[in-house]
């Protein structure tokens, strides 16, 4: 069974050596200590390795039912769900008001890490709930909040969000499910919506469905839309819970991956609906809560990529085929480990290279979330904008790149169920997909984001580059990481110039090149974070740090990235500057 | 009754443990440490005694370097009021013996003055299974090993122990000390709200000089070796041969 140990001691390094959070002035921060996270980090560890982790093979293997229109979750779900629930974990970086702890937003994105790379499809109940909370939070009346969010942020009910249906995802105008208003204020909401996680379970008392839906007197397009909440028991007055709400679960999908996560048709017939927000502001409503969602499919790519990583590790150390072509390593075992030829090696770097640079990526993003949130902070707020599309889009390619290399390693053991290397692939496949296609986190990136706000963000990017390489001109020790960096930024400079020169003329000379920028820019972001961890790792060396080996190998793992992947980025640039010919030459009716 | 419960932050078990080039010891710089498994048993127990209203508070020491601040705030977080740490070491390879650990908790026990004292059987790390009994004796206190079940009643404790061959039930004066073994309880996992509020609780920092103990060694490590590797077995033809091989080669029947 494949095993998962949370990586504390580099989330605990991420904290504390590289972002230095207790030195920050944002609200909680200080207050996060290396004791209090290392205590935090350790008990999620243990939680995720002897309850979640243990579940994730079997949960797949036997996924969910659903029979007289109730779903049944696999065996042991229950039990794990009850341990998460009493452990308080949902409540993290939630308001103390509603019954969280209120810790800073980083905080929960490393437990997340925990808990997605030991069960994704477990996680995802929590995970949804977690985001209708912050969907109410920001725009539910206090009634609602009063109503909902005590009983959500415990997990003793659940949330989910409901956009797409049958004929329409990204392209959510389209939307048929239909508001009525009703007399008493509430709404009656019918229609079909489909592929909702976590759309119904047997693991909590009431689902609380938010709904996007269409009332009358809305403009044509997404301009219509409105956001209800729609619960699946209805709740009285006094908090109880009152008549089955008319929605049902239609079906669970059949999928390729997250088996264990009920993926949900849901129809709604006539179903009590309450308006949250403003009518016909439900699009926007949707957008405010987006880059916390997309920021957590980005973490659900490398989370998932760490678990692989870790089993693709144990096996290279264990698996005994053929010899050290240097020198026999093992010679009184009938071969040597795998893990002594370089192309093994050439895998595992790939794979720990990325996790961990994606993984200071994504803390990163979060610490901008937190200074956005917590001391309104609006540059930092148009940065994580910027990045989140990048984090989303490139984290979860990178990510499955991840779990099928993890999953090369293993031979033909990888490709047998049994060893659970395929499920890893399984799961982290859906992270490219879902929250927007990684084309139109791509399409994001380029035609809104880049622009924003006139092109401030991306140019405060570039100057944040060009400081940290400045910072650290004419120390030798750090050339392997600057002068790849400051290359790579370059070539990003210039991919963004060509869109400006030839993107007006032709948008899709733009568009064209718009999957190469977001990897461009993905490459440039974690050359920027292997940078502030050498500065950290030099640091702590020079310090006299004990744990020498640790920091070495951080070292070692980093030139790596910056000699074996920053190359890509030379390649992207190319692509792009061909422009739109060699991808529009052809016809449709030519294909 | 106050409860005290000894812990003991040993190598975590599951890390894979590496023996010193030197042959003097295991590797125990940058490793992964946590609580004694048979510790978090025994704070677990003193935890559900508390919660069934037998005890009314939990004081967890510790022993050894001023790391072990983190397993005491570990069980803080599991439960227990309030924790002390005896700082007797500075290096993490320097382990504590049983008889000065025990002298240790005997001047913390004069002090508190517990009703019970809740141990571990014995530390995962070099398995002495000592400590509890030498800390019965200095007390003269009674003792209750490898407990599986216990319960207060008034005066006297009544524990079930794992002894060979199956279960013995004894009872034991108060106060007393009982050690606890594997089957007793499954530890709780901490909650969040408990971690937080764990470091407000408070933690009283003294020294082995502090409780006039001296903590040198009296054992002498001769050497330390890793486990022999398990030999792949081979078959025999037939229950002769296996019989033959049993009678000499084995040397069993």
């Amino acid at each position: 069974m494949p095993v998962y140990i949370a990586p504390t001691k580099d989330m605990q390094f991420l904290l504390h050596d590289v972002l230095r959070v207790t030195e920050s002035d944002v609200a909680g921060y200080a207050d996060i200590d290396r004791d209090m996270t290392g205590a935090i980090l350790d008990e999620a560890g243990k939680l995720a390795t002897d309850v979640l982790a243990p579940l994730n093979l079997s949960g797949d293997q036997e996924g969910c039912r659903l029979e007289n229109g109730v779903v049944t979750t696999p065996k042991g779900f229950k039990e794990a769900f009850e341990a998460l629930k009493e452990g308080g974990w949902n409540g993290l970086d939630l308001p103390e008001e509603f019954g969280g702890q209120n810790l800073p937003y980083v905080m929960g994105t490393a437990v997340g890490e925990i808990f997605v790379s030991a069960n994704m499809a477990f996680n995802m109940y929590q995970g949804l709930t977690h985001g209708a909370i912050s969907a109410l939070l920001a725009h539910g009346s206090q009634g609602q909040k009063e109503t909902y969010l005590p009983k959500m942020v415990s997990l003793d009910w659940t949330g989910t969000m409901n956009l797409t249906e049958p004929h329409c995802g990204t392209d959510l105008g389209q939307i048929r499910t239909k508001a009525e208003p009703q007399d008493d204020g509430s709404y009656l909401i019918t229609g079909q919506k489909i592929f909702i996680s976590a759309g119904d379970h047997d693991l909590a008392d009431n689902v609380i469905h938010l709904v996007l839906a269409k009332a009358p007197g809305g403009g044509e397009g997404t301009k219509g839309i409105s956001l209800f909440v729609v619960p699946k028991f209805l709740v009285n007055e006094d908090g109880s819970l009152g008549d089955r709400n008319a929605l049902s679960v239609g079906k669970i999908e059949e999928k390729m991956g997250i088996h264990a996560n009920a993926t949900c048709v849901m129809n709604y017939d006539g179903a009590k609906g309450w308006l949250v927000g403003e009518l016909h502001k439900g699009m926007r409503n949707m957008f405010t809560m987006m880059n916390e969602a997309r920021m957590g499919v980005g973490l659900q790519g490398y989370a998932v990529a760490e678990a692989a990583y870790q089993n693709a590790l144990a096996y290279a150390k264990d698996r005994l085929q053929g010899r050290d072509v240097t020198g026999a390593k093992e010679p009184d075992k009938a071969a040597d480990p795998i893990i002594v030829h370089p192309d093994v090696r050439r895998m595992l770097m790939d794979q720990k290279s990325f996790v961990e640079g994606a993984r200071a990526f994504t803390f990163w993003g979060a610490s901008l979330i937190d200074r956005a949130h917590r001391a309104g902070d609006k540059d930092a707020d148009g940065l994580v904008s910027l990045m989140t599309p990048v984090i989303k889009g490139f984290l979860t390619d990178k990510g499955f790149e991840g779990a099928v290399q993890a999953q090369q390693v293993w031979g033909g053991h990888g490709y047998i169920e049994e060893g659970g290397m395929s499920q890893f692939a399984r799961d982290a496949r859906i992270a490219m997909i879902y929250e927007g296609a990684n084309g139109i986190q791509a399409l994001d990136l380029v035609g809104r984001k880049l622009a924003a706000d006139g092109g401030k963000h991306v140019m405060a990017f570039f100057e944040m580059v060009k400081a940290e390489c400045k910072a650290h001109d004419g120390d030798e020790r750090m050339k392997g990481f600057t002068d790849p960096l400051k290359a790579a930024s370059k070539q990003l400079q210039a991919a963004g110039m060509f869109f400006m020169q030839n993107g007006m003329k032709n948008p899709n000379a733009a568009l064209a090149g718009s999957y190469d920028f977001m990897h461009l820019m993905g490459h440039v972001c974690l050359g920027l974070m292997w940078t502030r961890m050498a500065k950290a790792a030099h640091a702590a060396l020079d310090a006299g740090a004990s744990d020498r080996d640790f920091y070495e190998a951080k070292l070692a793992t980093g030139r790596y990235y910056m000699a074996r992947q920053l190359p890509a980025c030379a390649m992207h640039l190319a692509r792009i500057e061909s422009g739109a010919d060699p991808v529009m030459a052809l016809d449709a009716e030519a294909f | 009754m106050k409860v005290l419960v000894p812990v003991k932050r040993v190598i975590d078990y599951n890390v894979k443990v590496r023996v010193k080039a030197d042959g003097s010891g295991v590797d125990l710089a940058n490793v992964k440490m946590s609580m004694n498994p048979f510790d978090e048993i025994a704070v677990e127990e003193a935890i559900r005694l508390k919660e069934k209203g037998a005890a009314e508070e939990v004081v967890v020491v510790s022993i050894g370097v001023k790391q072990a601040q983190e397993t005491l705030r570990t069980a803080l977080a599991m439960g227990a009021d309030r924790a002390i740490l005896v700082v007797a070491a500075d290096d993490v390879h320097q382990d504590i013996e049983p008889l000065a650990v025990a002298k240790i908790l005997k001047a913390v026990i004069d002090e508190e003055q517990p009703g019970l004292v809740l141990a571990g059987k014995q530390a995962i790390d070099n398995d002495m299974n000592a400590t509890g009994q030498m800390l019965s004796a200095l007390l003269g206190w009674s003792q209750a090993t490898f407990a599986s079940k216990l319960e207060i009643e008034g005066d006297s404790a009544s524990v079930t122990r794992e002894v060979d061959g199956g279960l013995q039930t004894i009872k034991v004066k108060m106060p007393c000390v009982v050690t606890v073994d594997l089957r007793l309880n499954e530890p709780r996992y901490a909650s969040l709200p408990n971690i937080m509020k764990a470091k407000k609780k408070p933690l009283d920092e003294k020294t082995a000089a502090d409780l006039g103990v001296d903590v040198t060694p009296r054992l002498t490590v001769v050497k330390t070796t890793e486990p022999e590797g398990r030999k792949a077995g081979i078959k025999v033809e037939s229950v002769d041969e296996l019989i033959k091989k049993l009678k000499d080669e084995a040397g069993v029947i």
